[in-house]
């Protein structure tokens, strides 16, 4: 199963690699990461998504407590929470499949951040799997190139 | 006003309030402040090495004989690297450890400058944590720090890597903090009353119950307890490789050591029983043999202060997360008004078990049986030596036949498996408890990857007796090779070796060589009567002999190999993939 695994690390040098350099040493998997400061500037949140069974997440979850490093740990799976990715993908745009585009744009609320002649760059933000679904709707041959951030996300309510 | 101080000398205060006894190091460009620091104190002796990594193994030696941390000052460069074979045998074996390395002045750092590596990089994945020294007025708090952390918890080496114009800058005096709080780092949990409760019940009504204690129970100084919750109880205990000597071998409840190499009794007591109760140990691969084929009737009660140790490798009914000694005193406590267990059927059946006799081994005429060196050291010692070995069936056999009766008596490279672990660990021994006898018990193989040691062991005066049990061959790889790949010898003879004799007398050391058994004996009574002597005894044993009983690759506790079933060992692919 995946899960978003959220987690507060000192401030450090090296401390992402900590992080980045245990889940390759014990082979678990990670299918996004994404780092960045916190309003506690002697913090940062990492939030990481990995796919595995509930040994497996137990085990990631004990190994990252164990990082020095890190401070806290929730998997935000087990909690109600919200997730969110930002997506920018870069798009062939002509007369043809101006309204495919403007189209999809509009279903999965988009904002087109940049404009040229015959290319739109598109800001989409949401859960992970609506920007998979934006990716499978709109017409293969008109993606240039994607960048997407990886997940981020907290908690639901006050915890 | 403080006084002013060049961050080499704050290190070495730092070190001297710390209580540090001896540094295990070797100089070089980048440390050269610290080194000209350390000639102006004497609170610390320093131990030169002929090689940084007997450096890390003697002061991890130290460390295992005293239980004090065990300190390591290295260059940059190769010197650090030289250090991490070290670092990781006592990151497996959790040791007490803190390495000082020097780096290259913090303006070359990253432009590939003479001697630098990445010290924090390279040592990452080996150690419980590292610093990178980056302003002189964090020197004292960082080393409060990586004792903190190296010497609580699950010990480990913890590395403070330390570039060379911070040794040189100048700064106010540090006072060094007598104590640290880590936000990040809270080792003492408060123990779980509720599982506390829920094990001792699980264990009182257990009708084949197995007691199942590791390198923790010696690691966490829980001896004691150990002692008298196996005895409460009067059940069975077998113990790991790491943990011999935590409950005297010679007592009746103790069916020796399990695993690959462990006794009839310990095996098959572990393959039949319905409750193991694992104390500081973590369900290794050496111990638990087939994972899918272990303990396949009991429940299990794990005690580790490590967390990811429990339901890492097996499925564990009732977790205990904290300091070993504290949770038997807990569940000691609970036991004290319930009833437990009658088990003497259950003990009917070990003896049986046990009249195997399954380390009985055949002697011969003319050629002297390596376990018959031990057995004779042992003897001639009372049990009483400390007894260091390097990797390989030498290994075993001082497991398996000096019969260890305290804590601390038994070090070697349990987890990593380091040859030439041996001889600079018991240098690292004798100086934490001169007093002792101490004897490295190693093969040809092992020993001849750290030799150099054989020069600081004269220059320190470190009297150790070194048992040479020198059957010309790589013992352990032969005996797989002979099992599983059709006795095809790839590379495990060597055909040149030293005359060991004379090395160790060029070392300013005695060397005797014992080829017959008649010379054994006096052999070994004549070097423990030479107090203040290194001696170098090589015995030439057996050159066939081999381990058992053994677990072939793949198979489970209850499929050992005892001594003359060696023709029978067949393993499927599967299990050849195993090491």
């Amino acid at each position: 199963m995946r899960h978003i695994i959220s987690v507060m690390l000192e401030n450090e040098s090296g401390a992402l690699s900590r992080v980045a350099g245990m889940f390759s040493a014990r082979g678990f998997n990670i299918e996004s990461l994404t780092v960045a400061p916190t309003n506690d500037e002697t913090l940062s949140r990492l939030t990481v998504v990995s796919v595995g069974d509930d040994n497996i997440i137990e085990q990631i979850v004990k190994q990252l407590n164990k990082i020095i490093d890190v401070v806290e740990v929730t998997d935000l799976t087990s909690f109600e929470h919200i997730e969110r990715e930002l997506m920018l993908i870069k798009l062939n745009v002509s007369k043809a499949n101006l309204t495919h585009i403007m189209k999809q744009i509009e279903t999965f609320s988009g904002k087109i951040v940049d404009a040229s002649d015959d290319t739109y760059t598109v800001e989409l933000a949401g859960q992970s799997k609506n920007l998979d679904a934006f990716m499978e709707k709109i017409d293969q041959s008109l993606i240039i190139e994607i960048s997407r951030t990886g997940v981020t996300g907290v908690i639901k309510g006050n915890k | 006003m403080r006084m002013e101080l060049n961050g080499a000398q704050i290190l070495t205060n730092s070190l001297i309030e710390e209580g540090v006894e001896y540094i295990f190091g070797y100089p070089g460009g980048a440390v050269l402040h610290i080194y000209d620091a350390l000639n102006d104190q004497d609170s610390i002796s320093h131990i030169l090495v002929r090689h940084e990594q007997g450096a890390a193994h003697a002061a991890d030696g130290y460390a295992r004989a005293s239980g004090k941390p065990g300190v390591v000052l290295v260059t940059s460069g190769p010197g650090i690297t030289n250090a991490v074979t070290g670092i990781a045998t006592a990151y497996m074996d959790s040791i007490p450890m803190v390495i000082i390395s020097g780096q290259v002045p913090s303006m070359l750092i990253g432009n590939d400058a003479f001697q630098e590596v990445d010290a924090v990089g390279i040592t990452r994945s080996c150690v419980k944590h590292n610093f990178l020294i980056k302003d002189i007025s964090k020197i004292a708090v960082t080393l409060k720090k990586a004792f903190h952390i190296a010497t609580t918890g699950r010990p480990g080496p913890v590395l403070i890597d330390i570039p060379k114009d911070i040794t040189i800058a100048k700064s106010e005096e540090q006072v060094y903090p007598s104590k640290i709080d880590l936000r990040s780092y809270k080792p003492n949990n408060p123990i779980d009353q509720v599982q506390i409760k829920k094990a001792a019940d699980l264990i009182a009504r257990s009708k084949k119950p197995i007691i199942y204690s590791g390198g923790g129970s010696v690691i966490g100084n829980a001896s004691k307890e150990l002692r008298e919750f196996t005895r409460i109880l009067g059940y069975p205990i077998t113990q790991t490789l790491m943990g011999l000597g935590a409950y005297p071998a010679n007592d009746k409840l103790s069916l020796g050591m399990l695993g690959m190499h462990g006794t009839y009794e310990a095996n098959m007591a572990m393959h039949g029983s319905d409750c193991v109760i694992a104390v500081g140990a973590r369900f290794d691969d050496r111990v638990t043999a087939n994972i899918d084929k272990f303990c396949p009737t009991a429940k299990i009660v794990h005690i580790d202060i490590d967390p990811t140790s429990i339901g890492k490798n097996v499925a564990v009914d009732v977790p205990l997360v904290g300091d070993v000694a504290q949770v038997l005193k807990g569940i000691i406590a609970t036991l004290g008004d319930k009833k437990v267990s009658e088990i003497s059927s259950w003990w009917k059946q070990i003896n049986e078990w046990r009249s195997k006799n399954s380390l009985h081994y055949k002697r011969e005429k003319g050629i002297i049986k390596p376990q018959t060196v031990i057995e004779t050291l042992y003897e001639v010692t009372g049990g009483e030596a400390i007894v260091t070995s390097d990797v390989g069936q030498h290994q075993m056999w001082a497991a398996q036949y000096y019969l260890f009766d305290e804590p601390r008596r038994w070090i070697n490279s349990g987890g990593l498996g380091t040859m030439g672990f041996g001889l600079p660990a018991a240098m690292g021994a004798k100086l934490a408890v001169p007093d002792r006898d101490v004897a490295c018990v190693t093969g040809e193989g092992s020993i001849q990857m750290m030799t150099q040691e054989l020069s600081t062991m004269l220059q320190y005066n470190t009297a150790v007796k070194i048992v040479n049990l020198n059957n010309r061959y790589l013992g352990m790889v032969r005996q797989w090779q002979e099992f599983f790949y059709d006795k095809r010898y790839s590379m495990s003879y060597m055909h040149a070796l030293p005359d060991f004799v004379k090395l160790a007398e060029s070392y300013g050391h005695v060397g005797i060589l014992v080829e017959k058994e008649s010379e054994l004996k006096p052999a070994l009574e004549e070097a423990f009567k030479l107090k203040d002597r290194t001696v170098f005894l090589d015995i030439i044993t057996d050159q066939k002999e081999n381990v058992f009983p053994m677990i072939p690759s793949g198979a489970g506790h209850h499929e050992m190999l005892l001594a003359g079933e060696d023709d029978m060992v067949s393993t499927d692919d599967e299990g050849l993939n195993l090491v």
